[in-house]
Formats: C-alpha cells, sequence, structure tokens
C-alpha cells in the first residue's frame, strides 16, 4: 500500500540563509496518527509548509500518495493542496470569510464543486466537529474553541488525504481541548499534528517523531520516546510537572476499545 | 438572509423592505439620491413629496423616526458649513430678526440642507434594513469589481479583530503606567500604530497562506442565491418612480 505521506532527504534553507531543515526523511502509512515534536526553531513549520508545495526549492522530495510535489505544474499542485489539509494554528487566520458556511465551502468551491454537492460537503464537514447549528453564525461570534473546531472543518471539506494540524491544542481552555481531541479521535484520516503539548500527542498519537536543528533525530512509540528522559532533556523537551507518560499510556489504552 | 451580521447602523426587523434583495435596495437608494439631487433647489413642494416617500418607507421598515432622527445627526458637520451660506453670500438681501441675510446664501443653505438630509436618510434606511453581509453581496451582483468586493469582504471579517489587537495594545500600554498628557509624550502611541500595521501586514500573509493552502487561485467563490426577482425589482423601483413623477411633476409648468 502507498503511503499518505512520503518525505525523502528534505532540505530548505530560507533566503536570509538560515537553514532550517537538513535533510528530513518520514513516512506516514495511510490511517496513521503522527505526532511531530521539537522545540521552538527546530523547523516543524517549515516542513509542514513544505506538505502542499508552499515553500520548496531546497532539495529532496514530498510524495502526497501517489503523487509527487511538483511545484511547477498549477493543475497537481491542486490535487496536492485538496490532499494536503493544513490547520493552521491561528483559527482567525484560516477564517476569513463572512460566515462558518461560507468559509468552509471555500475550499471545495475553490476545486470547482458547486450548489447541493458543495452545501452537502459543507454539512458534512461541520457535522463531523459538532459544529452543525452554526454554519449562518459570523467566525468572530464564535468562542475561541469553536473557532478552532470549525477551522478543521475547512479543510475536512475537502476530503483530505492526510490532516496537518499545527498546534492544535493551543490556547483552549481544558474542557475545548478534551472536545477537539474526541473529535480528532473520531476522525477516519491519517493525522499529522505538530504539538508542544506532549500529553495530548501520548492521547491522540500511538507514533511520534522529533524534529531538531531541521533532523528527524528521533521516532518511535509516543510512550517510549517520552519515557526516554535523556532523549527528551537532549531535545528540549519536557513534560508537564508530575506527568508520568507510562501510567498516562495504561489509562489511555484502557478507555479506547 | 446570513444572520449575525449586525453593524451600528442596522436594525434588526422583518418586514417587507428587509426582505427585499439587497441589489435591488442600493439601486434604488442610488437612483432615488440622483433624483434628489437634480431637482432644482427651489422646488419646496418636490422636497417634501420626497420626505413623504421617504416616511413611507420607514413606516414600511419598521424603522422608529427617533432611531433615523438621533443617527442623521451624522450630516450635522455639513449642515453647519450650510448656516454660514447666508451672512457670507453676495446679491439681494433680506432682514430677518435684525440680521441681513444673503436671499442666495439663504437658498445655497437650504439646497444643502434638504439635499443632504433627504439623502442621508435614504442611506441610513438602506443600512438599517441591510446586513453588512448582504451589502457587500449586493454590490456583487450588481458588478461592483471584483476588488472592491473582495477588499470589502476582508474589511467586514478582520475589522473587528483589528479593534480587538489595539484595544489590547491600548491596555497593555495604560498597564505600564502610560497617561500621555502631552504632544510630546505620543510617541508610544504612534509606535503602537506602527506595530499595529505590521501585525495586520503579517496576518495579511498567514491569511493568504491558509487560503493557497486551500486551492486559492485569486478568485472568491461566488455566493449562491439568485439574486432579485421581478417582483422584488418592481417593489423597489417604486421609491425612485415615485420620486422622478414628483420631479417631473414640478419641473412641468
Amino acid at each position: 500500500m502507498t503511503a499518505s505521506l512520503e518525505i525523502t532527504s528534505l532540505r530548505y534553507a530560507y533566503p536570509d540563509g538560515s537553514t532550517a531543515l537538513r535533510g528530513v526523511d518520514l513516512r506516514v502509512a495511510r490511517g496513521e496518527r503522527v505526532a511531530l515534536l521539537g522545540p521552538n526553531g527546530a523547523g516543524k513549520t517549515t516542513l509542514v509548509l513544505h506538505l502542499n508545495g508552499i515553500l520548496h526549492g531546497g532539495g529532496g522530495t514530498v510524495r502526497v500518495g501517489d503523487l509527487a510535489v511538483e511545484p511547477g505544474d498549477r493543475a497537481r499542485l491542486t490535487e496536492i493542496r485538496r490532499r494536503v489539509g493544513i490547520v493552521f494554528q491561528d483559527p482567525d487566520d484560516q477564517l476569513f470569510m463572512p460566515t462558518v458556511a461560507e468559509d468552509v465551502a471555500f475550499g471545495p468551491a475553490n476545486l470547482g464543486l458547486r450548489g447541493a454537492e458543495l452545501s452537502s460537503r459543507v454539512d458534512e464537514a461541520l457535522a463531523a466537529v459538532g459544529m452543525a447549528e452554526f454554519r449562518d453564525r459570523a467566525p468572530h461570534h464564535l468562542s475561541f474553541g469553536q473557532r478552532r473546531r470549525v477551522a478543521v472543518a475547512t479543510v475536512l471539506a475537502m476530503r483530505p488525504e492526510i490532516l496537518v494540524l499545527d498546534e492544535p491544542s493551543s490556547n483552549l481552555d481544558p474542557a475545548s481541548r478534551r472536545e477537539l481531541s474526541e473529535i480528532l479521535r473520531a476522525l477516519p484520516v491519517t493525522l499529522l499534528m505538530v504539538t508542544h503539548d506532549l500529553p495530548y500527542a501520548l492521547e491522540l498519537c500511538r507514533r511520534s517523531v522529533i524534529l531538531d536543528a531541521g533532523r528527524i533525530v528521533a521516532d518511535g512509540g509516543t510512550v517510549d520516546l517520552l519515557a526516554d528522559a535523556d532523549l527528551m532533556a537532549r531535545h528540549r523537551l519536557e513534560l508537564p510537572y508530575g506527568f508520568d507518560p507510562a501510567l498516562a499510556a495504561t489509562q489511555i489504552a484502557a478507555r479506547t476499545p | 438572509m446570513a444572520a449575525g451580521h449586525a453593524h451600528p447602523l442596522h436594525l434588526h426587523r422583518d418586514s417587507p423592505v428587509h426582505r427585499l434583495a439587497p441589489e435591488a435596495k442600493i439601486l434604488a437608494t442610488l437612483l432615488f439620491t440622483v433624483v434628489v439631487v437634480v431637482t432644482p433647489r427651489a422646488e419646496f413642494a418636490a422636497f417634501a413629496g420626497y420626505a413623504v416617500l421617504l416616511g413611507g418607507v420607514a413606516v414600511a421598515a419598521r424603522v422608529p423616526a427617533g432611531w433615523l432622527a438621533r443617527r442623521s445627526l451624522i450630516e450635522l458637520p455639513f449642515v453647519l458649513l450650510a448656516v454660514a451660506l447666508p451672512f457670507a453670500g453676495h446679491g439681494e438681501r433680506v432682514t430677518w430678526l435684525g440680521l441681513s441675510l444673503s436671499v442666495d446664501g439663504l437658498y445655497g443653505a437650504w439646497n444643502i440642507a434638504a439635499k443632504g438630509t433627504l439623502g442621508v436618510l435614504a442611506s441610513l434606511l438602506l443600512a438599517a434594513t441591510t446586513t453588512m453581509r448582504d451589502l457587500i453581496a449586493g454590490l456583487e451582483r450588481l458588478r461592483c469589481p471584483q476588488v472592491f468586493v473582495q477588499i470589502a469582504t476582508f474589511m467586514l471579517r478582520y475589522l473587528d479583530i483589528l479593534a480587538d489587537d489595539a484595544r489590547r495594545m491600548r491596555i497593555a500600554r495604560l498597564s505600564r503606567g502610560y497617561d500621555p498628557r502631552f504632544l510630546w509624550q505620543v510617541k508610544a502611541f504612534a509606535v503602537g500604530v506602527g506595530a499595529l500595521f505590521l501585525r495586520a501586514f503579517e496576518r495579511g500573509e498567514r491569511v493568504y497562506l491558509a487560503m493557497v493552502s486551500r486551492g486559492y487561485a485569486g478568485r472568491l467563490p461566488a455566493p449562491d442565491g439568485g439574486g432579485a426577482s421581478a417582483a422584488q425589482w418592481a417593489a423597489s423601483a417604486a421609491l425612485p418612480a415615485a420620486a422622478a413623477c414628483i420631479a417631473l411633476a414640478a419641473a412641468l409648468p
């Protein structure tokens, strides 16, 4: 089976000369959920912007399903951007249309959907994040947690091959954080989650990779990585005070059937 | 119609005027204003007729007179200019309460006040009965250039966020003891305005990235909905048509 995402020796330097990625290799199988961990400035966001061809040109390849990202090929880029659904950190950057429904419709409309088909996509995506009754509301009248959920819906409406979330739990209150995790666990998609919230990574992703200084420095079971104190300290990763990954893992295993 | 897009001038009611398609209302307001402006200033009866027409629309739209009156104060600065005209004007003069006033200036002042008030009232009625969202949709259906419609759309979405940013920055300044009393202390405020501009600019970049990630290729999708029906156009045309009849009747000897 082809992988949902396959990155091979990806490199990138910003125009000012600072090197962000120094040969990244990563394979995410279809249906897998992977957390991308790493300190600030590790290159996580740069990597994410390569997945749909917004950044390119530093060498290496990115494949999404059976398609390689080819920056010059516009039609292919459109298909890549359908397949890779990126939910950005600030929902106010993502939600720019006057109403929730119009915003969710924006992506599929760019793909050429119209009329009843478009509207059923919107309903389906909003239902998946539990926001169906808010379809005619203005985004700035929603709570932050609701806006984050709508931002997820805007991407789900494009039926992506892989859902990429940039800091999905940031700025959420504990209840919204839990609601979002319930929604994400119920979605039948491949997931790549960039986060500093290590307990969240443990809860949602069986596998984690650590990116530091533009390289993947560790790849394994989330609970194993989080329990490796030396590895964590080397890459400036810290668990919340008093958090025991092994204990949390047994609790999560007991909860999910 | 899209709920939740009120603006300070919008009056949330349900009335036949509220239900009219926005493009028809915009065009009707525009035509009505044109008729008012081209009416010769001495046709006092015609202006009274226009006022009666607007009164009829206000009743149909269930907009209270007090609400309209308060908001029409916005034209005061312009009318103040008109008050000066009778004193400054040349030519034939009349004496009233011991004041010597120019007849031409009096006509000029009346002209500005009457036409301005009628125009402001018509615009207020449009704003009261149409949400911001519908105004933009109406402009789009009237084939207003895409770039203006898109700018208006983004302004509508991000104005509140920018205002919030500005408010938070102000509170942060005040919290650190900033209390400008003199002109040379406004530096922090000026720097704040610059920072706000940079924030808006950076947000623009991020919004664009997020849009491109969802397949944006330079055109916003057209909103659904067929636009105004013939009946709605006809109903909206009643106001400018009646105004035009009054203007013609006044113009005929």
